[in-house]
Protein backbone atom coordinates (compact mmCIF):
# COMPACT_ATOMS: atom_id res chain seq x y z
CA UNK A 1 0.00 0.00 0.00
CA UNK A 2 1.17 3.63 -0.93
CA UNK A 3 1.34 5.91 1.47
CA UNK A 4 0.64 9.84 0.71
CA UNK A 5 3.50 11.89 2.25
CA UNK A 6 2.38 15.27 4.61
CA UNK A 7 4.50 18.25 4.28
CA UNK A 8 4.87 21.26 7.00
CA UNK A 9 5.02 24.60 5.81
CA UNK A 10 4.95 26.98 8.66
CA UNK A 11 1.77 26.73 9.97
CA UNK A 12 0.20 24.42 7.10
CA UNK A 13 0.24 20.81 6.47
CA UNK A 14 0.96 20.04 2.48
CA UNK A 15 -0.68 17.32 1.28
CA UNK A 16 -0.50 16.22 -2.71
CA UNK A 17 -2.14 13.13 -3.72
CA UNK A 18 0.25 11.75 -6.72
CA UNK A 19 -1.11 8.24 -6.38
CA UNK A 20 -4.60 6.37 -7.58
CA UNK A 21 -4.99 5.73 -3.74
CA UNK A 22 -6.57 2.37 -2.57
CA UNK A 23 -9.50 2.76 -0.26
CA UNK A 24 -7.00 1.63 2.82
CA UNK A 25 -4.19 4.19 1.26
CA UNK A 26 -6.83 7.06 1.91
CA UNK A 27 -7.58 6.53 5.45
CA UNK A 28 -4.38 5.90 6.19
CA UNK A 29 -4.07 9.49 5.29
CA UNK A 30 -6.60 10.50 7.14
CA UNK A 31 -5.75 9.05 10.59
CA UNK A 32 -1.58 10.40 9.49
CA UNK A 33 -3.42 13.63 9.20
CA UNK A 34 -4.87 13.97 12.46
CA UNK A 35 -1.72 12.72 13.94
CA UNK A 36 0.20 15.84 12.72
CA UNK A 37 -2.17 18.35 13.13
CA UNK A 38 -1.80 17.46 17.36
CA UNK A 39 1.27 16.74 16.86
CA UNK A 40 2.64 19.85 15.08
CA UNK A 41 -0.22 22.09 16.13
CA UNK A 42 -0.62 23.47 12.57
CA UNK A 43 -4.04 25.81 12.04
CA UNK A 44 -3.88 24.66 8.45
CA UNK A 45 -4.43 21.78 6.09
CA UNK A 46 -3.95 22.17 2.52
CA UNK A 47 -4.90 18.81 0.24
CA UNK A 48 -3.85 18.79 -3.81
CA UNK A 49 -5.71 16.93 -5.62
CA UNK A 50 -4.63 18.41 -9.33
CA UNK A 51 -2.56 14.87 -10.04
CA UNK A 52 -6.48 12.84 -9.33
CA UNK A 53 -8.48 12.02 -13.01
CA UNK A 54 -11.17 10.71 -10.23
CA UNK A 55 -12.78 11.49 -6.86
CA UNK A 56 -15.38 9.22 -5.73
CA UNK A 57 -17.87 8.97 -3.32
CA UNK A 58 -14.93 7.06 -0.77
CA UNK A 59 -12.67 9.79 -1.36
CA UNK A 60 -14.81 12.25 -1.66
CA UNK A 61 -16.25 11.08 2.20
CA UNK A 62 -12.57 10.56 3.38
CA UNK A 63 -11.72 14.21 2.29
CA UNK A 64 -14.88 15.51 4.04
CA UNK A 65 -14.38 13.37 7.20
CA UNK A 66 -10.74 14.88 7.11
CA UNK A 67 -12.50 18.43 7.26
CA UNK A 68 -14.10 17.99 10.15
CA UNK A 69 -11.57 15.83 12.14
CA UNK A 70 -9.11 18.23 11.39
CA UNK A 71 -11.79 20.89 12.32
CA UNK A 72 -12.75 19.48 16.16
CA UNK A 73 -8.35 20.17 16.29
CA UNK A 74 -8.67 23.46 15.09
CA UNK A 75 -7.29 23.80 11.81
CA UNK A 76 -8.94 24.67 8.57
CA UNK A 77 -8.97 22.44 5.35
CA UNK A 78 -8.83 23.33 2.09
CA UNK A 79 -8.71 21.00 -1.02
CA UNK A 80 -7.33 22.78 -3.98
CA UNK A 81 -6.62 21.97 -7.74
CA UNK A 82 -9.77 20.05 -8.16
CA UNK A 83 -10.22 19.07 -12.33
CA UNK A 84 -13.05 20.55 -14.30
CA UNK A 85 -14.06 17.42 -15.19
CA UNK A 86 -13.48 16.01 -11.83
CA UNK A 87 -16.20 18.43 -10.46
CA UNK A 88 -18.66 17.71 -13.23
CA UNK A 89 -18.62 14.28 -12.72
CA UNK A 90 -18.87 14.80 -8.78
CA UNK A 91 -21.77 16.81 -8.98
CA UNK A 92 -23.68 14.61 -11.24
CA UNK A 93 -22.81 11.80 -9.05
CA UNK A 94 -24.59 13.43 -5.79
CA UNK A 95 -21.47 14.10 -4.05
CA UNK A 96 -21.81 17.59 -2.10
CA UNK A 97 -18.23 17.63 -0.39
CA UNK A 98 -19.69 18.89 2.87
CA UNK A 99 -17.93 21.20 5.03
CA UNK A 100 -14.97 21.32 2.73
CA UNK A 101 -13.69 24.51 1.66
CA UNK A 102 -12.20 24.79 -1.69
CA UNK A 103 -9.69 26.69 -3.74
CA UNK A 104 -7.97 26.72 -7.48
CA UNK A 105 -4.48 26.32 -6.66
CA UNK A 106 -2.34 25.76 -3.73
CA UNK A 107 -1.77 29.54 -3.75
CA UNK A 108 -4.82 30.69 -3.29
CA UNK A 109 -5.70 27.84 -0.78
CA UNK A 110 -2.63 29.92 1.23
CA UNK A 111 -4.35 33.49 1.38
CA UNK A 112 -7.82 31.48 2.23
CA UNK A 113 -6.38 29.89 5.47
CA UNK A 114 -4.43 33.08 6.14
CA UNK A 115 -7.47 35.07 5.93
CA UNK A 116 -9.64 32.26 7.81
CA UNK A 117 -7.46 32.74 10.39
CA UNK A 118 -8.42 36.34 10.18
CA UNK A 119 -4.79 38.34 11.67
CA UNK A 120 -3.65 38.89 8.35
CA UNK A 121 -0.54 39.27 10.73
CA UNK A 122 3.24 37.62 9.84
CA UNK A 123 3.14 33.52 10.32
CA UNK A 124 5.47 33.05 13.69
CA UNK A 125 8.03 31.33 11.87
CA UNK A 126 7.94 34.38 9.38
CA UNK A 127 9.08 36.77 12.69
CA UNK A 128 11.36 34.21 13.66
CA UNK A 129 13.34 34.52 10.30
CA UNK A 130 12.99 38.29 11.31
CA UNK A 131 15.37 37.95 14.12
CA UNK A 132 17.19 35.50 13.24
CA UNK A 133 18.52 38.61 10.65
CA UNK A 134 18.17 41.14 12.85
CA UNK A 135 20.69 40.00 15.71
CA UNK A 136 24.22 39.01 13.53
CA UNK B 1 -30.51 -6.72 -23.80
CA UNK B 2 -28.80 -3.95 -24.56
CA UNK B 3 -27.72 -3.33 -28.16
CA UNK B 4 -24.49 -3.32 -29.69
CA UNK B 5 -22.19 -5.66 -30.66
CA UNK B 6 -18.87 -6.47 -28.73
CA UNK B 7 -15.75 -5.44 -30.94
CA UNK B 8 -12.47 -7.64 -30.22
CA UNK B 9 -11.58 -9.41 -26.81
CA UNK B 10 -13.08 -8.34 -23.64
CA UNK B 11 -10.79 -7.95 -20.95
CA UNK B 12 -11.25 -9.01 -17.46
CA UNK B 13 -10.14 -8.47 -14.05
CA UNK B 14 -11.27 -10.06 -10.99
CA UNK B 15 -12.09 -7.55 -7.66
CA UNK B 16 -10.72 -9.89 -4.48
CA UNK B 17 -8.77 -6.93 -2.73
CA UNK B 18 -8.97 -3.10 -2.56
CA UNK B 19 -5.85 -2.50 -4.89
CA UNK B 20 -8.25 -4.63 -7.57
CA UNK B 21 -10.72 -1.34 -7.13
CA UNK B 22 -7.96 0.67 -8.37
CA UNK B 23 -6.92 -1.53 -11.86
CA UNK B 24 -10.90 -2.05 -12.59
CA UNK B 25 -10.18 1.92 -12.92
CA UNK B 26 -6.95 1.95 -15.23
CA UNK B 27 -8.24 -0.85 -17.40
CA UNK B 28 -11.88 0.94 -17.90
CA UNK B 29 -9.47 4.36 -18.10
CA UNK B 30 -7.02 2.27 -20.87
CA UNK B 31 -10.09 1.29 -23.16
CA UNK B 32 -12.11 4.63 -22.70
CA UNK B 33 -9.17 6.64 -23.80
CA UNK B 34 -8.63 4.14 -26.68
CA UNK B 35 -11.80 4.74 -28.37
CA UNK B 36 -11.67 8.18 -27.49
CA UNK B 37 -14.35 9.24 -25.30
CA UNK B 38 -14.09 12.46 -24.18
CA UNK B 39 -12.51 13.58 -20.89
CA UNK B 40 -15.47 14.26 -18.99
CA UNK B 41 -16.86 11.13 -20.35
CA UNK B 42 -13.67 9.16 -19.00
CA UNK B 43 -14.03 10.63 -16.04
CA UNK B 44 -17.74 10.05 -15.35
CA UNK B 45 -17.30 6.27 -16.50
CA UNK B 46 -13.85 6.32 -14.35
CA UNK B 47 -15.96 7.27 -11.62
CA UNK B 48 -18.80 4.95 -11.79
CA UNK B 49 -16.44 1.86 -12.24
CA UNK B 50 -14.86 2.76 -9.24
CA UNK B 51 -18.19 2.88 -7.24
CA UNK B 52 -19.33 -0.16 -8.81
CA UNK B 53 -16.18 -2.37 -8.69
CA UNK B 54 -16.20 -1.52 -4.59
CA UNK B 55 -19.50 -2.84 -4.11
CA UNK B 56 -18.93 -5.74 -5.66
CA UNK B 57 -16.16 -6.53 -3.56
CA UNK B 58 -17.90 -4.71 -0.24
CA UNK B 59 -21.33 -6.18 -0.68
CA UNK B 60 -20.62 -9.17 -3.03
CA UNK B 61 -17.71 -10.54 -1.65
CA UNK B 62 -15.80 -10.13 -4.98
CA UNK B 63 -16.48 -10.75 -8.35
CA UNK B 64 -15.68 -10.43 -11.66
CA UNK B 65 -15.25 -7.53 -13.89
CA UNK B 66 -15.28 -7.64 -18.06
CA UNK B 67 -15.03 -4.74 -20.04
CA UNK B 68 -15.32 -5.00 -24.01
CA UNK B 69 -15.75 -2.01 -26.69
CA UNK B 70 -19.18 -2.07 -28.10
CA UNK B 71 -20.20 -0.30 -31.82
CA UNK B 72 -23.80 -0.07 -32.22
CA UNK B 73 -22.92 0.91 -36.15
CA UNK B 74 -22.98 4.85 -35.54
CA UNK B 75 -21.16 5.00 -32.27
CA UNK B 76 -18.51 3.18 -30.32
CA UNK B 77 -18.62 2.23 -26.69
CA UNK B 78 -17.12 0.84 -23.04
CA UNK B 79 -19.12 -1.69 -21.81
CA UNK B 80 -18.60 -2.83 -18.40
CA UNK B 81 -19.90 -6.48 -16.67
CA UNK B 82 -19.86 -6.17 -12.50
CA UNK B 83 -20.39 -9.96 -11.41
CA UNK B 84 -20.73 -11.28 -8.11
CA UNK B 85 -22.14 -14.71 -6.25
CA UNK B 86 -23.08 -12.48 -3.46
CA UNK B 87 -26.00 -12.43 -1.27
CA UNK B 88 -27.96 -9.98 -4.13
CA UNK B 89 -30.05 -6.93 -3.22
CA UNK B 90 -33.70 -7.64 -1.83
CA UNK B 91 -35.06 -4.42 -2.32
CA UNK B 92 -33.86 -2.87 -5.33
CA UNK B 93 -35.60 0.46 -5.37
CA UNK B 94 -34.55 0.89 -2.24
CA UNK B 95 -31.22 0.36 -3.29
CA UNK B 96 -31.11 2.67 -6.10
CA UNK B 97 -32.30 5.40 -3.81
CA UNK B 98 -29.92 8.68 -3.55
CA UNK B 99 -28.48 8.13 0.03
CA UNK B 100 -30.07 4.72 0.94
CA UNK B 101 -26.82 2.52 2.64
CA UNK B 102 -26.50 -0.80 4.47
CA UNK B 103 -23.32 -0.41 4.52
CA UNK B 104 -22.10 3.00 5.92
CA UNK B 105 -21.54 4.67 3.44
CA UNK B 106 -22.86 7.99 1.75
CA UNK B 107 -25.35 6.02 -0.55
CA UNK B 108 -24.48 7.23 -3.60
CA UNK B 109 -22.61 3.96 -5.35
CA UNK B 110 -25.13 2.69 -7.18
CA UNK B 111 -27.29 5.81 -7.72
CA UNK B 112 -24.63 7.77 -8.67
CA UNK B 113 -23.26 5.34 -10.67
CA UNK B 114 -26.35 5.12 -12.63
CA UNK B 115 -26.18 8.78 -13.60
CA UNK B 116 -22.79 8.91 -15.03
CA UNK B 117 -23.72 5.49 -17.84
CA UNK B 118 -25.57 5.66 -20.67
CA UNK B 119 -27.08 2.55 -20.01
CA UNK B 120 -27.68 0.94 -16.75
CA UNK B 121 -28.79 -2.45 -16.24
CA UNK B 122 -29.23 -4.92 -13.17
CA UNK B 123 -30.17 -8.39 -12.48
CA UNK B 124 -30.26 -9.55 -9.10
CA UNK B 125 -32.10 -11.47 -6.25
CA UNK B 126 -31.82 -12.47 -2.73
CA UNK B 127 -29.55 -15.04 -2.38
CA UNK B 128 -28.61 -15.31 -5.73
CA UNK B 129 -25.86 -12.42 -6.43
CA UNK B 130 -25.72 -9.01 -8.58
CA UNK B 131 -24.93 -8.26 -12.28
CA UNK B 132 -24.72 -5.31 -13.48
CA UNK B 133 -23.80 -3.99 -16.73
CA UNK B 134 -23.35 -0.16 -18.04
CA UNK B 135 -22.11 1.39 -21.13
CA UNK B 136 -21.06 4.60 -22.29
CA UNK B 137 -21.25 5.77 -25.94
CA UNK B 138 -19.18 8.12 -27.82
CA UNK B 139 -20.32 11.02 -28.55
Amino acid sequence: MDRVPVLKIGDTLLVSIQVDMEDQTALQLQDDLAERIVATGCHGVIIDITALDIVDSFVGRTLSSIAAISKVLDADTVVVGMRPAVAITLVELGLSLQGIRTALNVERGMELLARGRGDGLPLPFDSDEDELTATP
Amino acid sequence: MTAGLDVGTPQAQSITRDEDVVRVRQLVRTVAVAIKLSLVDQTKLVTAASELARNTLVYGGGGDVLVSVVDNGRRRGVRIVFADQGPGIADLDLALTDGYTTGGGLGLGLSGARRLVDEFDIVTAAGEGTRITVTKWSR
